[in-house]
C-alpha cells in the first residue's frame, strides 16, 4: 500500500462488498415477506420462484446485463459480455466489487414482481420473465441513468440515488404488466365487486421478511455513496443510513396511524407495507436530510395505505402490497426529490414517464408472449389445491398427511 | 332432532354457509379434515422419492335442526356445496337424543 489512492480503492470496494451483502440477505426478506402474506398451499413454489429469480438475475446480469448497462455502446444500449472491456484501474476501483454490488439490485428489481403475481402463476413462465428483465430491460434503462448516457440528454438533470425509480418502481412496472394480462386469484372479487380477503398465513415470516429487508435498506442507500475515501463520504454514508432508517420508521407509525384512524384497527400488515414504502421513497435521495426523509417517508407510506385498497377497485390483485409499495411509492419518492430534495422537478417527471413507459411497455409484451406460447396462470384446479402440489409436488407443511 | 354432517370441499364452505343463512340456519360447527372416496389422491416428490398422498383436504359441518326442515337442508346443501366433479362430498344424517344450550338451559327445538 503505497499512498493514500490506494487506500481510497480498498475502502471504495470493500464498501460496494459490504453493502452488497447486505442487500443479497435482502432475497430472504423478500422470500419470508411474501411467503407469510399468501397461503400455506403455495409456500413451497413461493420459496423456489425467490430463490431461483435472485440465482437467474446474477447468473444473466454477469454474462449478459452488466455490459449492456455499464459497457460503451451508444446512448440506448451498451455492449460486450461477461465484464469484458472494463479495467479497475480506469475506473478507480475494483470492477468485480462493482459488479458484485449492481447485481443484487438487478435481484431485487425481480424480486419485487414475485409477490403481485403470486399463488397463480406459473413457475418457469415467470422464471424466464426475470431471465429477460436482468439481461435486457433492467440493463438497457440503467445504462441511461447509472450507465451515465442520461439517453442522448432527454434525461439530463434526473437523479436517482440508489433506484427509487431504477430498481423499485422498475420492478413495480413489471409487476404492473404482468398482473394486468394475469388476472386476479379465484375469489378475491366476488360477483359485487367487492373485495373478499385472502388473508397471509403467517405474520411472523411477514414481519421478519419486512425487518430483514429493513436492514438490507441499509447496503441498498448506504453503500450507493460508492466512495468510502474521505471524511464527507463517511458523513454522507452514516446521513443515508440515519435517513433511510427514519423514513422507514415514519411510514411504520404513519401506515399504523392511518389505518387506527380508518379501518379503527391498526393493521400490521399495512405497517409492514408503511416502513417498506418509508423505504422506496427516500432511495432516490437519502443523502438529503433527516427532514427530508420524514416527509417523503410519511407521504410515501400514506399513499401505499391508500393504494392497496385501490388497487382492489381496479381489480388488480396483489397479495403482497408490492405494487403499492414499490410503484406508487418509488414514483413519490422519484418525484420528491425535484419538491423537496436537492433536484428539479421536470427532470424527476421525465425519468419516472420515460423508465416507466419503457420498463411497461417491454414487460408487456415478454407477459404477452410468454402467456401465448406457455399460458401464464395455472388452471382453476392447480390454484384450488395449491400450487405446491402441481407446480412443484412438494408442500411446504406435509405432516397432518404423513403421520 | 337431527344432526347433518356434510363433507364438502373447502373452497364451498362459504357458498354453503350463505346458502343456508338464506333458509334460516345460522349456526354451525366446522372442521378442517382430510378424506378420500373415489376421488384419487396425487403423488408427491421429495428429494428424488415419491410417494402418493390419498387424503385432500375437506371441509365437514355438523348441523343440528328439527326434523321438519331436514329435507329442504339436504336440497340447499347440496345444490350449494355441488361442482359435479368427483370429490364433491356426502351427506350423513342421524338422530339426535338431546340438546341443551349452555348459556340459559333451554332444552329440545328451543336449544337448536
Amino acid at each position: 500500500m503505497e499512498n493514500f489512492s490506494d487506500v481510497k480503492y480498498i475502502l471504495d470496494g470493500f464498501l460496494m462488498l459490504f453493502g452488497a451483502i447486505l442487500v443479497m440477505w435482502m432475497a430472504a426478506g423478500f422470500a419470508m415477506l411474501e411467503s407469510g402474506l399468501t397461503r400455506t398451499k403455495n409456500t413451497a413454489t413461493i420459496l423456489t420462484k425467490n430463490v431461483a429469480l435472485y440465482s437467474i438475475s446474477c447468473i444473466m446480469f454477469y454474462f449478459i446485463g452488466f455490459n449492456l448497462m455499464y459497457g460503451d455502446g451508444n446512448a440506448f444500449i451498451g455492449g460486450g459480455f461477461a465484464l469484458s472491456g472494463f479495467s479497475s484501474e480506469e475506473l478507480g476501483h475494483s470492477v468485480m466489487a462493482d459488479f458484485f454490488f449492481q447485481v443484487v439490485f438487478v435481484a431485487t428489481a425481480a424480486s419485487v414482481i414475485s409477490g403481485t403475481v403470486a399463488e397463480r402463476m406459473k413457475m418457469w413462465p415467470f422464471l424466464i420473465y426475470v431471465v429477460i428483465l436482468s439481461s435486457v430491460i433492467y440493463p438497457i434503462q440503467g445504462h441511461w441513468t447509472w450507465g451515465g448516457t442520461s439517453l442522448g440528454g432527454l434525461l439530463e438533470g434526473f437523479s436517482d440515488f440508489a433506484g427509487s425509480t431504477i430498481v423499485h418502481s422498475v420492478g413495480g412496472w413489471a409487476a404492473l404488466s404482468g398482473v394486468i394480462i394475469l388476472g386476479a386469484r379465484k375469489g378475491k372479487y366476488d360477483k359485487n365487486g367487492n373485495v373478499r380477503p385472502i388473508p397471509g398465513s403467517n405474520m411472523p415470516l411477514a414481519t421478519i421478511g419486512t425487518l430483514i429487508l429493513w436492514m438490507g435498506w441499509f447496503g441498498f442507500n448506504g453503500a450507493s455513496q460508492l466512495s468510502l475515501g474521505s471524511k464527507d463520504d463517511i458523513d454522507a454514508i452514516a446521513m443515508v443510513m440515519a435517513s433511510t432508517n427514519m423514513a422507514a420508521a415514519v411510514g411504520a407509525i404513519t401506515a399504523a396511524l392511518l389505518t387506527q384512524i380508518i379501518y379503527k384497527k391498526v393493521d400490521l400488515t399495512m405497517v409492514l407495507n408503511g416502513a417498506l414504502a418509508g423505504l422506496v421513497s427516500v432511495t432516490a435521495a437519502p443523502d438529503t436530510g433527516m427532514g427530508y426523509a420524514t416527509i417523503v417517508g410519511v407521504v410515501g407510506a400514506a399513499l401505499a395505505v391508500f393504494a392497496v385498497p385501490l388497487f382492489d377497485k381496479l381489480k388488480l390483485d396483489d397479495p403482497v402490497g408490492a405494487l403499492s409499495v414499490h410503484l406508487v411509492a418509488g414514483i413519490w419518492g422519484t418525484l420528491a426529490v425535484g419538491i423537496f430534495g436537492n433536484g428539479e422537478f421536470i427532470p424527476q417527471l421525465i425519468g419516472v414517464l420515460v423508465i416507466g413507459a419503457f420498463v411497461f411497455i417491454t414487460s408487456f409484451i415478454v407477459w404477452k408472449v410468454l402467456d401465448m406460447i406457455l399460458g401464464l396462470r395455472v388452471s382453476e384446479q392447480e390454484e384450488i389445491e395449491g400450487l405446491d402440489i402441481h407446480e412443484l409436488g412438494l408442500e411446504a407443511y406435509p405432516e397432518f398427511k404423513r403421520h | 332432532m337431527k344432526k347433518i354432517e356434510v363433507v364438502i370441499k373447502p373452497f364451498k364452505l362459504d357458498d354453503v354457509k350463505d346458502a343456508l343463512a338464506d333458509i334460516g340456519i345460522t349456526g354451525m360447527t366446522v372442521y378442517e379434515v382430510k378424506g378420500y372416496g373415489r376421488q384419487k389422491g396425487h403423488s408427491e416428490l421429495y428429494r428424488g422419492a415419491e410417494y402418493t398422498v390419498d387424503f385432500m383436504p375437506k371441509i365437514k359441518l355438523d348441523i343440528v335442526v328439527n326434523d321438519e326442515d331436514i329435507d329442504k337442508i339436504v336440497e340447499v346443501i347440496v345444490e350449494s356445496a355441488k361442482t359435479g366433479k368427483i370429490g364433491d362430498g356426502k351427506i350423513f344424517i342421524s338422530d339426535i337424543e338431546k340438546i341443551v344450550r349452555v348459556r340459559t338451559g333451554e332444552t329440545g327445538s328451543e336449544a337448536v
